[in-house]
């Protein structure tokens, strides 16, 4: 065919039809327009009575060890710490400007929770970060094992906030197919491969449930007595183990035989036994009907349980704080003693139903969540004591994601949340992939509170997400944007502050940052505006929460 | 049934003599001050011998390299499937038809044919090899490397501005420093090829000084009313931007870069990301490095297993080979241990699609340099792949505390993890025929 120069411009103007109004999609996801107010959250006596209880065990105990608390942090500094733990990223330029907008005299902290509950991505999130509690991060055994499916089932569950000893019942006694029925994927991934073996693993999920669900390690107790103390003995784990040794599978996923026995060799021993089912205490309100799996799981979240209670509020804690109340976060006493603060907000979850979004609520109002991380007097700096004893707010290493969410968040006005288009959504999923895995995913471990390393420190400094984000690109990154069309250039360094640390700068920040900007023009000014969200980015203060 | 009723449950209780346990307290932060006895012990050792100090290189094959296409053919039995063997350097020793250059070579290192391991997840059983404990709720045990460096005397990393734990093309499972903590765990590069991931700076000349000058503005402001020891015994921030600064600014780094090799010597290796890599450890190894781990993908071979192995194994061939000669060629093949693993071996019966499924019951490990012995093969399979057990079954630990022995560190004594458990470097026993 020859050359037609007319059918060359409509092929070039269909083209460029495309780009624009690809363009124009693009504005309109990125484009931060008016922010709607945020209003104030409704009263709520009941929550504040249950509040003033807790409040009421931290102060005797700083009392009694003569701590001062450090002053309430600001409202920005509550929301950021409430972001990054529910949704893995900081506030957005576009929301703190609504969490300003809120009426004098509202609390942030509900406002700012009722907020992110009515956002998807906070139950996904969460639905994340339980998940590793309930599942791990392996990638498990191939096709019987999805874990995704799992991860949106649960945060279907966090969604509607349904009780949580619901949601751990469905996990412990599930039956069906890992597909159609995801919370079965709690028992599949202990299959495993080349043992012969066609169930799940009895064992591993016993380990698990004490774990995750009653805060207990007994692992040890799978080979032997406890050498640390009398309170468990080897029968305590495998009577667990046999609670799950009936679960089979088959075509038709996860089902359970009521006539297999399970059996093990103690040590010692030469031969090995049949071994019951029999919950390792609390007998009292251990119920036979159903299934020993649903015998099990009743007895777990029965409201008379304690450590069931206590091991979720601690992990909800921890994700609240970047650090539990009680370390590590699935190994607290049985019998005591519990720190400050731990029974009485277990008496509340209990009583709440086991209601999850009521126990962060809970924990998000307390005095120790309100702390600030610093004292106002630089001559006499917050202490480790007030840390520890959680009157001043501990500072932690946030987690990859959270890190990787900061950067991706703070270079868009808007919040990347359910409504964000999804190629945007894909652009932020590669990216994160990306950035933890080189930054480096700490798995199960995911309190350990481990200092910066160097290779993460070199992926901040030098890597690939934070020069495309920070790089000047009026489309996709608001840093240019900021740059470009602020009225001037103090408010251009008070937006980059918000959007990158949720605090607008110190004065002598403000002066340091406003002169090396002043003057500067096109090219020279968004080269100047990309220095300092390099600057903000590879602070201390972006990577650690505070 | 529970069918590993007194299986190893990641513990040093059993045999551990209790009046030994030194119940350590350790910082849980992990800070630069925390000095393990392990540490202090390889530190002595180092300072009292004043030798050099012995290195490791780690040739991992992801996916579980089939043993009975590489080091322990059965040519002529059912289980070979028409596979041939070819016989090597060593007397009576044979390997797969793929690896002639490396069967030249068969007197520098042994093959353990016998491996055995519990674990048949690809996932639990790169932690168990890589290990040398199989996966425990709780606690992430440190791999060799991130052992070897956590001992390294302070005077040493302050000579050295690599990191001294490097993994080259890091796969899926990179070796991790476990409870010894996150500054051991390896940095992680690609093909020798590529620029070096995040060591070029984004800006660089006074506009790199300002952006640093900033930083220190911020930093000041954010210390103020903060811990007293915030930088030291929390955050470290500081200390690592030096440090990564140094990195990159060094001369050192010219050590990743192949591209000067003459051109003989790094076709020896082969035309492939793995190969280059294999120059590159020993370049790294001159240069101070203590551990380089490189990773060649692709052995998982559920399908044609046959074809799929040879694939992999003319890949690994030429490299391994001209490694160990290198490392001979540099003189430093006696301080450096070899290691050529992989999480499990593959099944002895193909499956429906002619393929091999995971086998941990007997699979081949290589293990060669740092003054072991060469030209042996220990343990022997079964050449009918009926029997699971092997002839003088060597287990995974037993290949780790090998290592760490010839390392100069005494594997029985108990150090305390950040959690508070004491545990044993390694449960293995040394194995005797390569001491």
């Amino acid at each position: 065919m020859s050359f037609s120069p007319l059918r060359a411009i409509l092929r070039l103007s269909a083209l460029g039809a495309i780009v624009a109004a690809s363009g124009m999609l693009l504005w309109r996801h990125f484009d931060s327009g008016k922010p709607a107010p945020l209003p104030a959250a409704k009263p709520d006596p009941a929550l504040a009575s249950a509040v003033a209880k807790v409040n009421a065990a931290f102060l005797a105990s700083w009392t009694k060890a003569a701590l001062e608390p450090t002053p309430e942090a600001d409202a920005l500094t509550l929301a950021r710490r409430l972001s990054l733990a529910l949704t893995g990223a900081p506030p957005s330029l576009e929301e703190i400007r609504r969490l300003e907008s809120l009426p004098d005299g509202a609390d942030p902290v509900a406002a700012w929770l009722d907020h992110l509950f009515a956002d998807r991505r906070s139950a996904d999130y969460l639905a994340e970060r339980f998940a590793r509690a309930f599942v791990g991060v392996e990638t498990g055994p191939f096709l019987v094992y999805r874990r995704r499916r799992l991860v949106n089932w649960l945060g279907d569950q966090i969604e509607t906030n349904r009780p949580y000893g619901a949601v751990v019942r469905d996990l412990v006694s599930a039956e069906g197919l890992w597909t159609t029925k995801p919370e079965t994927n709690f028992l599949t991934v202990t299959l495993e491969e080349g043992n012969g073996k066609k169930g799940p693993d009895e064992m591993k999920l016993a380990g698990r449930t004490a774990r995750a669900f009653l805060g207990l390690s007994l692992d040890c107790m799978q080979c032997h007595d406890d050498f640390f103390g009398d309170r468990w003995k080897q029968a305590d784990f495998h009577q667990l183990a046999s609670f799950f040794a009936q679960a089979e599978l088959n075509l038709t996923g996860i089902h359970d035989d009521p006539n297999k026995a399970y059996e093990t060799r103690y040590l010692g021993e030469k031969a090995s036994v049949k071994v019951a089912a029999v919950v390792p205490y609390g007998s009292d309100f251990f119920g036979k009907d159903g299934s020993r799996r649903e015998q099990l799981a009743r007895w777990i979240t029965h409201p008379d349980n304690t450590p069931f209670a206590r091991a979720a509020v601690n992990r909800t804690w921890a994700i609240l704080f970047g650090k539990p109340l009680v370390d590590p976060v699935d190994n607290l006493p049985i019998d005591g003693p519990f720190p400050a603060g731990l029974e009485a907000l277990a008496r509340e979850f209990t009583a709440s139903g086991h209601d999850l979004q009521r126990l962060i609520r809970l924990i998000a109002m307390s005095e120790p969540f309100r702390r600030e991380s610093r004292s106002p007097d630089p001559d006499t700096p917050a202490t480790m004591e007030q840390e520890t004893a959680w009157a001043a707010f501990p500072l932690t290493p946030l987690r990859p994601e959270q890190v990787a969410g900061s950067v991706i968040q703070s270079t868009t006005l808007k919040a990347l949340d359910s409504n964000t288009h999804f190629l945007q959504k894909l652009r932020r999923f590669g990216e994160t992939q990306d950035f933890v895995k080189r930054y480096g995913d700490p798995g199960e471990e995911e309190f350990a509170g481990e200092s910066g390393t160097i290779p993460q420190r070199l992926l901040l400094m030098n890597g690939k997400l934070v020069r495309e984000r920070t790089e000047p690109n009026p489309v996709m990154n608001s840093s240019t944007r900021i740059a470009r069309y602020s009225p001037s250039d103090e408010t251009a360094v008070k937006a980059a502050f918000l959007a990158s640390l949720t605090r607008y700068p110190a004065h002598a920040e403000l002066a340091h940052f406003v002169s090396g900007l002043a003057g500067t023009k096109g090219e020279d000014r968004d080269r100047a505006f990309t220095d300092l969200c390099w600057t903000l980015i590879n602070t201390t203060e972006f990577s650690w929460n505070r | 049934m529970n069918p590993f009723p007194l299986s190893d449950c990641g513990s040093s209780d059993h045999l551990a003599s209790w009046s030994r346990r030194r119940l350590l307290t350790s910082s849980a932060l992990a800070g630069l001050g925390w000095l393990t006895p392990l540490a202090q012990q390889l530190a002595r050792g180092a300072e009292a011998t004043g030798q050099r100090p012995k290195s490791v290189i780690v040739l991992w094959m992801e996916g579980g390299i089939s043993q009975l296409e590489s080091f322990d053919p059965h040519p002529g039995s059912a289980i070979a499937y028409g596979g041939k063997a070819i016989a090597t350097a060593a007397k009576g020793i044979s390997f797969g038809a793929g690896l002639p250059l490396t069967a030249e070579l068969a007197n520098e290192f042994s093959v353990l044919r016998s491996v055995t391991g519990k674990e048949g997840d690809h996932s639990r059983a790169t932690y168990n090899v890589k290990t040398g404990y199989r996966p425990f709720p709780n606690l992430v045990h440190p791999s060799i490397g991130s052992i070897i460096c956590h001992g390294l005397p302070e005077s040493e990393r302050e000579v050295l501005d690599l990191p001294s734990h490097i993994s080259i093309l890091p796969g899926g499972f990179p070796a991790r420093g476990g409870y010894l903590g996150a500054r051991f765990d390896a940095f992680q590069t690609g093909d020798p090829l590529q620029p070096i991931p995040d060591v070029r700076p984004l800006a660089t000349g006074d506009r790199q000084q300002k952006r640093l000058d900033s930083l220190a503005v911020l930093e000041q402001s954010f210390a103020a009313g903060r811990l007293a020891s915030l930088e030291g015994e929390r955050t470290l921030h500081r200390t690592s931007v030096e440090r990564a600064q140094r990195l990159m600014s060094s001369g050192q780094l010219a050590a990743f870069d192949v591209s000067g090799v003459p051109k003989a010597e790094r076709e020896a290796y082969g035309d492939s990301a793995f190969g280059r890599g294999c120059l590159a450890a020993i370049r790294l190894i001159d240069a101070g490095v203590r551990c380089v781990e490189v990773t060649l993908r692709g052995w998982d071979t559920h399908l044609n297993n046959t074809e799929g192995q040879a694939t992999q194994l003319a890949l690994l061939d030429p490299a391994l080979a001209s490694l160990i000669r290198g490392l001979k060629a540099r003189d430093l093949y006696e301080d450096t241990l070899l290691l050529v693993a992989t999480e499990f071996g593959r099944t002895p019966k193909q499956n429906l699609t002619e393929g091999r499924d995971h086998w941990p019951h007997g699979f081949s490990i290589l293990l060669g340099g740092g003054g072991l012995r060469g030209g042996l093969a220990v343990g022997e399979t079964d050449p009918s792949g009926e029997k699971q057990e092997p002839g003088r079954p060597i287990r995974v630990e037993d290949v780790h505390a090998t290592i760490l022995r010839r390392l100069g560190i005494d594997t029985t004594e108990e150090i305390t993890t950040p959690i508070g458990r004491p545990i044993k470097v390694s449960e293995g026993r040394v194995i005797q025929e390569l001491a």
